[in-house]
């Protein structure tokens, strides 16, 4: 006997009561961690992603050191609390993946030429994964960069678009993630037209595809607001500042 | 050649964030802390937007020291060679301080053992005599400012917050000095070194400068702590 599937969507409403082309409540903290160069929290909802940059600092193996411009190294680990049931801690398949496209996203807005021989070193600990775990890393490690004063054409924001019941929805989450049909990671430079990472995972048609990357486009515009307004937040008093002297 | 309106989009000292843009049209040029994209300058750093005629810039609020030609810096001798020494100067770059840019005599190599002049460990005050392309980074101590600082005590603060600490025309750092009897030099690439009296309150206000550079009303608090004098 065919068990019967659980509708995710009833009368326009998700799961956890979102709108189809809702975010959960995004939190965002700059400046997290004392000892890093910079720091930042992205949280979408139940997905805590924590980042620290460290750097530029001199490149070590030296034999690696590149006279002309500066060397990424990202790491994003899960914590084994992250999860519902215990991961297993260290690198894994998929730990690895995703620290590659993340240095990928952000090789595209770094201008490594400014720093000649150094590294800068990233890293993504998601603390606790509800889905968008590579977004809200992503969102993360950007900030952190920014905090620490590494110069970039502009910020990276992220965020996911997916096909659950047959319908495009922004921000999947949870169980949207494992019993939807389609989940797409897309990132881009700021609130522009340009893709710097973009992963989809399911079978989806020509038709449907275009609009789930019009949405998901929408969706880093929103994510991107969000991120200025944390780096602003942090310093607030800056610009009264300028207007007491 | 399309002809875009050129027209500035901020404020002198506004706070922006990386790809902010500043200007549009070609009128304007970028210095540091921008580049320009197309018809726009847009902001490479998070930090404050600094005007000048033409030429927009922006001074970061954070980020490693990268060294300069003619700053006057703190360094650690580190190692020592033959015929120079290497110090850390809080940067991803080491520097190079040779024997001719760091004595004024002549030193017979074959009798002398140059860590009579600078030993491991030692701190420097110097100047930075020349920065290469790919950052290879000389001193010299041929400066009247350039000396060896013994005892004291060593700060580290954010460099880019070197001239918030000295204030206008030093105010700041001379009020520092004045009122607890200390020695104060600072170094543009953030590090700190303190003798004197009141060692302990000295390191207070400039650590309380670090922290509070950006919030209103900055120059009174420290007035304060100064006074209460702990």
């Amino acid at each position: 006997m065919a068990e019967e599937k659980i509708k995710m969507i009833v009368d326009g409403k998700r799961m956890d009561g979102r709108g189809l082309e809702d975010f959960r409540p995004i939190n965002v903290e700059v400046g997290v961690l004392k000892r890093a160069n910079g720091s930042a929290i992205f949280k979408f909802g139940d997905t805590y992603a924590l980042s620290a940059v460290f750097g530029p600092k001199t490149m070590h193996p030296k034999h690696l050191q590149d006279p002309q411009k500066a060397f990424l190294r990202c790491r994003y680990n899960m914590a084994p609390f992250a999860t519902t049931e215990r991961g297993r801690p260290g690198t894994s398949r998929r730990s690895i993946e995703i620290s590659k496209v993340i240095n990928e996203a952000l090789s595209n807005v770094i201008f490594f030429e400014d720093y000649p021989k150094t590294a800068i070193d990233v890293f993504v600990e998601i603390l606790q994964a509800n889905a968008s775990t590579r977004c809200a890393g992503l969102n993360a490690a950007s900030l952190a960069l920014a905090e620490a004063g590494v110069s970039m054409k502009n910020l990276i924001s992220s965020c996911s678009a997916g096909k659950i019941d047959g319908q495009i929805v922004l921000d999947v989450a949870g169980d949207e993630d494992c019993e939807g049909e389609v989940d797409m990671a897309v990132a881009t430079i700021g609130n522009e037209d340009k893709i710097v990472l973009l992963q989809l995972d399911g079978i989806i048609t020509k038709e449907e595809f275009l609009t789930l990357i019009d949405l998901a486009k929408k969706g880093c515009a929103t994510v991107y607001e969000k991120q200025l307004n944390a780096l602003r937040e942090k310093y607030k008093t800056g610009e009264e500042n300028v207007e007491s002297e | 050649m399309n002809n875009v309106k050129s027209e500035l989009l901020v404020k002198e000292r506004q706070f922006v964030v990386p790809g902010e843009t500043l200007a549009t049209g070609l009128d304007f040029l970028p210095s540091s802390g921008c580049f320009r994209e197309t018809d726009r300058i847009k902001a490479k750093l998070m930090g404050l937007v600094k005007i000048k005629d033409r030429f927009l810039g922006v001074v970061p609020l954070a980020g490693v020291y990268i060294p300069r030609q003619g700053d006057g810096i703190i360094g650690f001798i580190e190692d020592m060679q033959t015929t120079m020494w290497i110090a850390d100067i809080n940067s991803p770059y080491d520097a190079i301080l040779t024997l001719g840019e760091a004595v004024g005599e002549y030193v017979d190599l074959a009798k002398t053992d140059i860590s009579v002049y600078y030993d491991i460990g030692d701190v420097i005050y110097a100047k930075v005599l020349n920065v290469s392309k790919s950052k290879q980074v000389q001193l010299t101590m041929n400066d009247h400012r350039s000396r060896k600082l013994i005892g004291g005590r060593i700060l580290k603060i954010t460099p880019s917050k070197v001239p918030r600490l000295i204030g206008k025309e030093g105010s700041m750092i001379e009020q520092i000095k004045n009122q607890t009897k200390c020695q104060i030099i600072v170094g543009q690439n953030g590090i700190v070194w303190i003798k004197g009296e009141k060692e302990g309150l000295a390191a207070k206000a400039i650590l309380t400068i670090n922290a509070e550079s950006h919030i209103v009303g900055l120059t009174d608090r420290i007035t304060q702590l100064l006074e209460k004098g702990e």
